[in-house]
């Protein structure tokens, strides 16, 4: 009974909250939250393939998305939070869109992305049946302290976790004994061969510092990404190599794409349908901001989202300055961290010029181009002035925009003006 | 002939997070700018100390990072206070700031050992300290940067602080200043990072080191295009804490 009031109370806000034009995402969540906090576990509790966790650093919205994607091709209904909206009310505003009336989701698994310190609090109420962790890097510290306390959050979430735990073994905090010595779930493991290490600086290798962890590896339950051809990848599982031509671009978004398989083969276990599961996996695009490509006027802009030095730096190692106009757009409000510190992480020598800078901070981001003697056509704060002048003086050329969150966001909403953008919010 | 100028860089394997490399970066380009060749050299735990430094500089770490350089820090802390006393300008942030104090005192009531070149000692806390900063000095002008620390810091007879506080804590949480000076030390909790948009600061380090080894007075004027320094210093300091 409560839950159907619950559900009421929330569609109600919800379809309030959309009327006036907001997104409606945070405000239902947070009065249910506070009236009904056992809603979520109610909602998830009966789902026969269980509530599957996403979480780390970089990469959660993208592998969120292939995840969804591969467990669907298996003809499972997924239920998910694709706004990546990471937080728990997040999750509640998805369950409202999603539930009926009487408050029941039709769904057979739920897959959840959640930042760290977010699944440590939602395990109090939902225990996980698999969890998927990408990485532990530098990111937004003051939100969460410090790395080693990040990784001290992914591994309460790992102990808690019920089937099976899914680990990059290239990520040297949960590669290390101490992360797996005590997980009672069964551990699966992806990463990449050893040639194709040396295109993923961790923070760790950032100055020098190499520390490979040493990792018990069962092959059985282990995907290796080998190569990385363009757009064509070779995985190894169960002694075995696939090839698979795929839509999305970057080696990190390959490397995630190792660990969707092997969650996917954790989860389905025999019953899995090898050949749907790799084709599902070639069709999956960008998720909104995450290397997404707006056409306008029958060029390309891409949107990457940059939020810590790792993600920036995977970013441009992945992503060819050649023949691209390139803008950056830095923010500093509370979702994209407020210190500045860690554009000086990043190398911006493979950039040969920079068109636009922009942001709030964007005085701070051409301060640490003119460190790397990159030279800058034009600073402009204002964004929607910068990305006016930007687009206009690049009608021909492919665009790429680099931006924090909150940038992202209001250059995605800004862009409608020029081109087609799917609305997700 | 090219004159040379060599940094060295303490503990960048483990001493080395939110963007302390851009002090490093700073440096070096300002003295490339300049004409000089700059001789980069890293010193990590077990190393041969380098017997000609010009400049040392070195920066934060998680509390493993600390432990881990505890015992070699000890083991070149004498090399350390020498040079200081012979006036070699070092900048030290955050985690090696405190190190370079006597102690660190954790809340669980451990004692990490400083070497002491700074007449300072830090109590760790439960106060998180973080945010944007802005101090004043009367000898570098405004300093902004970000900080992040739960260490209070106090200062004894010997250290002068490096500025007041105008936003954020500083050492401590009540007594409204912040970092510490001995001779050409400098320690201090600012990232940001501290050189790229005080380069006031930088410049006192480089033009010291030029004086101590070419014994010349002048530092020469740095002609940028398009120096964006002031307009970052700006919008940093008018950003909420």
């Amino acid at each position: 009974m409560r839950h159907q009031v619950s559900t009421a109370i929330g569609k109600g806000i919800q379809s309030v909250a959309r009327l006036r034009g907001g997104g409606g995402s945070a405000l239902p969540g947070l009065v249910i939250e506070k009236i009904d906090p056992e809603f979520v576990s109610r909602s998830l509790s009966a789902l026969p393939y269980g509530v599957i966790l996403v979480s780390g650093t970089n990469g959660k919205t993208t592998t969120t998305k292939m995840v969804v994607s591969l467990l669907e091709s298996q003809g499972l209904r997924v239920f998910t939070n694709r706004t990546g909206s990471n937080f728990i009310r997040g999750v509640v505003a998805a369950l409202l869109g999603e539930v009926d009336t009487r408050g029941r989701l039709a769904a057979d698994v739920a897959v959840l992305e959640l930042d760290e310190a977010h699944a440590v609090q939602f395990i109090k109420r939902v225990t996980p049946h698999y969890s998927l962790f990408l990485n532990v890097m530098r990111d937004q510290l003051d939100r969460f302290g410090e790395i080693d306390h990040t990784a001290d959050l992914l591994h309460t979430v790992a102990r808690a976790t019920t089937d099976s735990v899914v680990i990059n073994r290239d990520d040297p905090r949960l590669a290390a004994t101490q992360f797996r010595d005590d997980i009672s779930a069964r551990i699966s493991t992806y990463g990449v061969s050893d040639e194709l290490m040396a295109q993923f600086p961790s923070d760790d290798s950032m100055r020098g510092n190499s520390t490979k962890a040493d990792v018990i590896v069962v092959r059985e339950d282990d995907v290796e990404l080998q190569r990385v051809n363009g757009a064509s990848i070779s995985l190894a599982y169960a002694e075995k190599s696939h090839e698979v031509m795929m839509k999305l671009k970057g080696v990190y978004n390959m490397q995630n794409a190792a660990g969707a398989v092997a969650l996917t083969r954790a989860v389905l276990g025999e019953k899995l349908d090898e050949a749907a599961m790799l084709s599902a996996l070639a069709q999956v695009t960008p998720a909104f901001g995450r290397g997404e490509e707006i056409i306008i006027n029958g060029t390309t802009c891409e949107l990457v989202l940059v939020k810590n030095p790792a993600g920036f730096r995977l970013s441009l190692m992945s992503f060819d300055a050649q023949d691209h106009a390139t803008m950056i757009a830095i923010n500093d409000d509370y979702a994209d961290g407020r210190d500045m510190s860690w554009l000086w992480d990043v190398d911006f020598d493979s950039l040969t010029a920079v068109a636009m800078v922009s942001g709030i901070r964007g005085f701070d981001m051409a301060l640490r181009l003119q460190y790397d003697n990159v030279p800058v056509d034009a600073v402009e704060t204002d964004l929607a002035t910068a990305l006016n002048h930007f687009l206009s003086a690049h009608t021909s050329d492919s665009k790429r925009i680099f931006c924090t969150y909150t940038a992202m966001l209001a250059i995605r909403k800004l862009l409608r003006q020029y081109g087609k953008v799917d609305q997700v919010l | 002939m090219t004159r040379r100028i060599t940094i060295l860089q303490l503990y960048p394997r483990d001493m080395n997070i939110y963007g302390d490399w851009g002090n490093t970066l700073t440096l070096k380009r300002r003295l490339e700018w300049r004409g000089y060749e700059v001789n980069l050299l890293e010193y990590n735990p077990g190393d041969t100390f380098p017997s000609d430094v010009d400049i040392i500089v070195g920066g934060g770490g998680q509390d493993s990072g600390q432990a881990r350089i505890g015992d070699d820090l000890l083991a070149i802390g004498p090399t350390l206070k020498r040079l200081a006393d012979e006036g070699v300008p070092m900048l030290v942030i955050c985690g090696l700031y405190q190190q370079f104090g006597h102690f660190f005192k954790t809340k669980d009531g451990e004692i990490i050992q400083g070497i002491g070149i700074l007449d300072v000692e830090t109590y760790g806390s439960d106060t998180r300290m973080i945010g944007n900063i802005v101090t004043r000095s009367d000898e570098f002008g405004d300093i902004v940067g970000y900080e992040n620390h739960s260490g209070q810091t106090v200062l004894g007879p010997d250290a002068a602080p490096l500025a007041r506080v105008v936003l954020g804590a500083g050492n401590n949480d009540r007594d409204g200043h912040e970092g510490a000076r001995y001779r050409n030390v400098i320690g201090t909790y600012l990232h940001g990072s501290l050189l790229p948009k005080n380069p006031a600061i930088a410049d006192f380090l480089i033009s010291t080191a030029i004086k101590r080894k070419f014994d010349s007075d002048t530092l020469e004027l740095l002609d940028i295009t398009h120096d964006y320094t002031e307009d970052a210093r700006q919008v940093a300091m008018k950003r909420p804490r």
